[in-house]
């Protein structure tokens, strides 16, 4: 089974994030990118899935040049491939263009039976690209998965809602993104990090994939940012002095949030 | 002229200088996965393990470092991942943000038992012991001190004599680590040709290893004495490539290169603790980081944590290149450990009372230093040995 893995290169989330004054871009300058931790358990789930059967793990990811680093460190974890799709014109893409460039890039990948994707990035955090996607391959999608199975030419998934946990299963090739319910992702073991090194990495451009750059980036978005403001400081919380009723105030506290 | 409009890159406060732009995306993941390991089979028991004495599971958390490849991972071939120094270095920093104790297990693991029988061993002890060491289904220690010869191991008393193809070895080992849950002990001796190693299986007769109790120091880490009575050995347990104390010696020379980067975790984990409380605990109705004291401490720490850092990253570059000298080894454990205790002991006042918990990482890293200034040659030894590379002279005797 081939599988394609859509990942990521996002901002670490431990840094300060902060945006563009001039077109409202997320700012990703000499701040330090990462893998999106929400597609480490896609790529996962891919690896189990090769590792129980055979076939081979591609990962894909659009993106500047540091967006590289994400496909490697997916390599390191042990996929067999990457593909950097790095242009100028994409810059300020939106979801619809974004789903647009990926679903060439997987054509030109060739048919993969499984295409994985974690459930949203972790700096946009839309969660609408695999539906896009999907739609564009022309192929069913399942989404929010924390548990996937796949054999004879059906993917089973588990998608958990507030109510109730349904059984879905989608005939190949298919989309199907992933929660991080799915598995615990691996780190990368030493031979991986070596062994990566010696992975094959293509970089492809909009021209490669006969995209035109009109169809792309920032001009071509049809939402964008309009303005940003810095969130205010979070408020200091409640303090409860425990007179005794510390405990009972405490559940009152967290009920009248819906904690409990 | 530097480009003005250039955005700065935002300041680490633990990584002061950026030394980080030193390092190589693989070194960054190599670190990384250490990192990520110890946060979930270390940190969250260490101090548990430190009080009580006793590690958990050895056998289970020696796989769990074998599995990430870390035993021997400086070491090529027998399954054995074949990483740079530098690598093995940042492994062992991380892995002493834990606990000294931990890393000790995988130096005496890596460096001294599996590097012995990788460097001077015959082609069949490699393929019996290394792969199975690399994995952590066997653990290995190294004895070379004796209870009445520490620094001076040219002095030992431990025997190997022949009788007909045997050996037949007699003596003890004093503060081996791993001693008691190891399965191959590679025991240094003095015979008829001189100081010689042999690997010796616990399981022969003749052989048991006794825990040392009553540690203060490094108590997540197995101490043992290595009784040695009448142990019988075929003639292919000698290690065949080497005669003298230059076996033994070069084994040391890759353990304490370890230590050079690993002394500095516990330093960088007792300042981040000390930072951290600073900015949250107040006296006087202000932050303890707001009291010029205190920043000045934390200034002395940092300094010296990147020097230490940018020390070991030297020395790290010149072992890959194949130019590191053993006199700066030397050099580099003796500042580092050295100022990595006296970051922990700083750090310790910042925490007051807390400083003295084990709620805390910051005693149980200062208490595991005092351990590790001392093995691998101590202050003095390394001093003498500096004193030496610049006199010409030696004050060793
Ligand atoms: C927790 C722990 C684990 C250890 N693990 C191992 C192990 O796995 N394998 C192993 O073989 N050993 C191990 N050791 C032993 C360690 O290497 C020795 O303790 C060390 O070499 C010092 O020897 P010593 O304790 O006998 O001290 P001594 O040699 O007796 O020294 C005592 C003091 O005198 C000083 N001194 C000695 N000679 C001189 C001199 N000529 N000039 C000036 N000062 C001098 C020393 O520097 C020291 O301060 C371990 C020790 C500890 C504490």
């Amino acid at each position: 089974m081939n599988i394609v893995v859509c990942v990521k290169h996002v901002p670490d989330a431990q840094s300060d994030r902060t945006f563009n004054e001039s077109d409202s871009t997320t700012d990703r300058e000499g701040v330090d990118g990462l893998l999106s931790e929400l597609d480490e358990y896609a790529v996962e789930a891919a690896l189990k899935l090769v590792e129980e059967g055979e076939g081979e793990v591609t990962v894909l990811t659009i993106g500047p040049a540091q967006a590289a680093d994400a496909v490697k460190k997916a390599l390191q974890m042990g996929a067999d491939k990457g593909v950097h799709v790095s242009d100028e014109a994409i810059h300020g893409s939106d979801a619809v263009a974004t789903s647009l460039v990926l679903a060439e890039a997987i054509r030109k990948i060739g048919s993969p039976d499984l295409v994985l994707t974690g459930m949203a990035s972790t700096d946009g955090t839309m969660g609408v690209v695999p539906a896009m996607l999907a739609e564009r391959l022309g192929v069913p999608q399942v989404t929010y998965a924390s548990e996937l199975t796949v054999s004879d030419g059906t993917a089973t998934i588990r998608r958990d809602g507030d109510t109730a946990s349904e059984t879905i299963v989608a005939t190949l090739p298919a989309l199907v993104s992933v929660t991080d319910q799915i598995n615990e992702p691996r780190y990368p073991s030493f031979k991986g990090i070596m062994a990566a090194k010696k992975k094959p990495v293509e970089t492809w451009s909009l021209a490669d994939l006969g995209v035109d750059a009109s169809q792309v980036g920032l001009d071509a978005a049809w939402t964008k940012v309009e303005s940003f403001t810095k969130r205010p400081p979070r408020q200091q919380g409640q303090i409860v002095t425990d007179e005794g009723d510390g405990g009972t105030r405490l559940a009152e506290f967290l009920s009248a949030q819906k904690f409990i | 002229m530097s480009a003005p409009t250039k955005k700065l890159p935002p300041i680490d406060p633990m990584d002061l200088a950026g030394i980080d732009d030193l390092l190589s995306d693989e070194e960054k993941a190599v670190r990384d996965s250490v990192r990520r390991l110890c946060e979930t089979v270390v940190d969250p028991f260490v101090a548990d393990w430190f009080e009580r004495g006793e590690i958990d599971d050895p056998r289970g958390l020696a796989k769990e470092l074998g599995s990430l490849g870390l035993l021997g991972m400086h070491l090529e071939g027998y399954g054995c991942a074949g990483m740079t120094a530098t690598d093995y270095g940042l492994a062992c920093l991380e892995l002493e943000a834990s606990d000294s104790g931990v890393r000790s297990l995988v130096s005496v693991q890596g460096s001294l038992a599996m590097f012995a029988i990788w460097r001077w061993g015959s082609e069949e002890q490699k393929q019996e012991w290394l792969p199975r060491m690399a994995t952590g289904e066997a653990i290995g220690c190294f004895g070379l001190t004796e209870p009445d010869h520490g620094s001076d191991p040219g002095s030992m008393r431990t025997r190997a004599r022949r009788d007909g193809d045997d050996w037949v070895l007699d003596g003890r080992k004093m503060w081996i680590t791993n001693g008691s849950i190891s399965d191959v002990a590679v025991v240094w001796a003095r015979t008829d040709e001189g100081i010689r190693g042999f690997v010796v299986p616990t399981a022969s007769t003749g052989f048991s290893a006794p825990l040392i109790k009553h540690k203060l120091s490094l108590r997540a880490s197995v101490t043992s004495e290595l009784v040695l009575d009448g142990v019988r050995l075929p003639a292919d347990a000698v290690l065949p490539e080497v005669r003298g104390l230059k076996g033994p010696l070069s084994c040391l020379n890759e353990a304490r290169y370890g230590i050079v980067w690993g002394a500095l975790g516990a330093a960088r984990s007792s300042l981040d603790a000390a930072r951290r409380y600073a900015i949250e605990r107040e006296q006087f109705g202000r932050p303890l980081a707001a009291f010029q004291l205190t920043q000045s401490k934390l200034a002395d720490m940092a300094l010296e944590l990147v020097k230490g850092q940018l020390l070991a990253l030297h020395l790290g570059r010149r072992k890959d290149a194949g130019t590191l000298r053993p006199e700066q080894v030397s050099l580099g454990k003796l500042n580092n450990v050295r100022e990595a205790l006296e970051i922990c002991r700083t750090a310790r006042t910042v925490l007051g009372a807390n400083g003295i918990s084990l709620e805390f990482p910051v005693i149980r890293h200062m208490n595991n230093l005092e351990s590790v200034l001392t093995y691998e040659g101590t202050v003095e030894m390394h001093t003498l040995v500096v004193g030496q590379a610049m006199t010409g002279e030696s004050a060793f005797r």
